[in-house]
């Protein structure tokens, strides 16, 4: 082979890797992929590649990294993402701290950002962005939507339980927001508590009718199991984030007949849902969490945007989003004007499965169409 | 503010006392006796834990599940002593915090790979599962009020083994001057293996109870670890006296500050500002109380080397 031809062939090839590049997208994934509360992580990924794998499309590559929950690797790996591998998209963040950390500066240096599960106030509210999308909730949703559901059901008097940080009395301003009633008392509880005992004594020195709780992850566990030997007779309340299949599997009966709020359940009728619960079931063995359901939702949210445009050409790409062209595993999906979902809110009881361990049966609706108070201060 | 909800945290406090004393009693066994410091007794308690979970799973009897688990924290423990802490005895502190800061690493990172990152199932048994009734009108768990009792076993046990048998003759005497022990024919080896076996047996003992009310999961041991070193800090390094009566004392002042300092503050402030501060004071509670006693009592209450 001569210089010439040689020179033509790579040539050939570094035009060949150029076009390439221009139709190529490329999308990053910063998650939780070990340490506490991993399996959050471990089901939006397992979710979003799902759906990916269906689409079946070799023109998207999806680089995954693990950020161990830790706000500084978050950040360091989105940098690496955008300076060293240029995505176009980034995406996985779980937990509202590091979503903070992250998505401010990734929004304003011009790259997408499209959150399947942290939804913090600040992001929906004063510092929204035209290209922050948030395609699972804002986080005081789903609070809310159990206060307007136990005003309805009748309790006057509940009691409400939270971690003593950001996400908790967050939750807590949000179920009160929509209750919009007197509440018994509030217990606030230092993050990861393992020990209840002193907190179900004061539950049952109160005058309560029912309990309302956030306690995310391990502690909502700890909790459950120690709530249904304390011989406490009290309705309990609380959103999906304490009763996802994972946790009240470890939870086990205590977790029987207490209500909880979702934008998704596994037993949704609609033809998305069925095709995305037998396909999760088929491909990992599993059932499919909230948290699975909303990495599958933003994969097909990327997907229908991609056909329209590139996310090169930003404004088209954008616009793209905004019309939120697919079939959600929830049903009914569309965004409000911050860019954050404007749904249904479900409730769900934990009942005694046909295998005789826990899981969630779908109840009715909480509230329709729930938009985020923070709306009104998004200038975008 | 009631009686009966004054009983009942009263309860508690004995209860959290009895579960940190398992805990501190090895803690300060093996540093008392072999003057090593241990991070890793935290590993033992998930260890008892994870096979407690497993092991009643696959018999479905929670007490085989508890030996089982006892027993895997004590060989745990006598592993890590032949390959890793016997290299350490003389090495600087330092040294050994880093090693078995190391050994924390593996332990969890292991656990994850075998066992992935969800927590396992596992429940107190059908017999101690339910509440009955204190005097007042309350209820109390059953389960916790066995915890407290076996608590009350083992520190009986160990003041037993301690004081009354040759081989706590042995322990005492290798906490006094190894040197001259092992002169004497005493083969300290050994005895350093079976003590730090002992320690780690009684941290699994202590996961295994606990695991049933928690849940059983990678990195559980290290906030209990945390406390357990308070407690022997306060009890003072070395002495089984000291750490049972470390143990009560933070139990209680943890306990009722939870409760009653969310109340008192209720009086001048609005309720979840009060909620907020009160937590946030009474998790710093214990803190303080063991820098009050270090002021006054540097080397703790019961200072085993004076």
């Amino acid at each position: 082979m001569n210089k010439l031809t040689r020179a033509g062939l790579g040539l050939l090839m570094t035009t060949a890797v150029a076009t390439a590049q221009a139709e190529d997208v490329k999308i990053g994934m910063i998650t939780t992929l070990s340490g506490g509360g991993s399996h959050l992580g471990v089901d939006v990924r397992d979710g979003f590649m799902l759906a990916m794998d269906q689409a079946d499309r070799d023109d998207i590559e999806v680089l995954i990294q693990d950020d161990a929950r830790r706000p500084d690797l978050a950040k360091s790996l989105s940098n690496e993402f955008m300076q060293r591998d240029e995505v176009d998209i980034l995406t996985g963040i779980i937990w509202s701290n590091l979503a903070m950390a992250v998505v401010p500066s990734v929004v304003r240096q011009g790259t997408f950002y499209l959150s399947p599960n942290a939804g913090p106030s600040a992001l929906a509210g004063k510092m929204c962005h035209e290209n922050y999308f948030n395609v699972a909730y804002q986080n005081d949703n789903l609070h809310g939507a159990m206060g307007a559901y136990m005003r309805e059901q009748g309790f006057e008097n509940p009691l409400l339980m939270a971690p003593n940080y950001p996400a908790g009395t967050d939750a807590l301003a949000g179920f009160k927001h929509l209750f919009e009633g007197e509440v018994a008392d509030e217990i606030y509880t230092q993050l990861g508590q393992t020990d209840y005992a002193a907190e179900i004594a004061r539950i049952r020195a109160s005058d309560a009718d029912s309990l309302f709780f956030f306690l995310p992850g391990g502690m909502g566990i700890s909790f459950m199991k120690q709530w249904e030997n304390s011989g406490v007779e009290m309705p309990v309340f609380g959103a999906a984030f304490s009763f996802d299949e994972t946790i009240i599997k470890a939870v086990g009966s205590a977790a029987i007949g207490a209500m909880n709020t979702s934008q998704w359940a596994y037993d949704l009728e609609n033809a998305a849902n069925q095709a995305f619960v037998e396909g999760f079931q088929d491909a990992y063995d599993r059932m499919p969490t909230l948290y699975a359901a909303q990495g599958y939702d933003t994969a097909r949210l990327i997907l229908s945007a991609l056909e329209k445009a590139h996310p090169s050409d930003q404004d088209a790409f954008r616009e793209a989003l905004r019309e939120a062209d697919f079939d959600s595993v929830r049903g009914e999906f569309r965004f409000g004007p911050n860019h954050h979902p404007i749904q249904d809110i479900y409730v769900r009881e934990v009942v005694e499965g046909e295998d005789g361990e826990p899981t969630n049966r779908l109840v009715g609706i909480a509230v329709e169409d729930i938009q985020d108070v923070y709306a009104e201060q998004c200038r975008m | 503010m009631s009686v009966t909800l004054l009983i009942e945290q009263l309860i508690n406090g004995l209860q959290l006392g009895t579960m940190l004393f398992l805990m501190a009693s090895g803690l300060t066994l093996v540093f008392g006796v072999m003057g090593l410091i241990n991070l890793a007794h935290g590993s033992f308690y998930m260890v008892g834990a994870y096979v407690t979970a497993l092991a009643t799973v696959s018999t479905g009897s929670f007490l085989l599940g508890l030996v089982a688990g006892v027993l895997a924290a004590a060989a745990a423990g006598a592993i890590v002593e032949l390959l890793v802490i016997r290299r350490l005895y003389h090495r600087q502190h330092l040294d050994q915090v880093l090693a078995t800061f190391a050994l924390i690493l593996i332990f969890s990172e292991g656990t994850r790979w075998l066992f992935g990152s969800s927590p396992l199932w596992l429940s107190p048994p059908e017999a101690l599962s339910g509440s009955v009734a204190l005097p007042g009108g309350s209820r109390y768990p059953v389960y916790r009020l066995v915890i407290i009792a076996v608590g009350v076993v083992v520190a009986a046990g160990l003041y037993l083994l301690i004081a009354h048998t040759r081989l706590g003759m042995r322990i005492r005497a290798g906490e006094s001057d190894r040197e001259m022990i092992g002169a004497l024919g005493v083969n300290i080896r050994r005895l350093y293996t079976l003590v730090f076996a002992l320690g780690a047996a009684l941290a699994g003992l202590a996961g295994s109870l606990v695991g049933a009310l928690q849940s059983v999961q990678v990195g559980m041991g290290e906030p209990v670890l945390i406390l357990a070193f308070v407690v022997i800090v306060i009890g003072g390094i070395g002495s089984i006296k000291g750490a049972l009566l470390g143990a009560l004392l933070v139990g209680m002042v943890d306990t009722l500050g939870r409760v009653f300092l969310p109340a008192l503050f209720g009086q001048f402030m609005s309720p979840s500002d009060a909620a907020g501060t009160g937590t946030a004071l009474a998790a710093m509670l214990i803190y303080i109380l063991m820098a009050v006693i270090l002021a006054f009592k540097p080397k703790g209450l019961f200072a085993a080397h004076d």
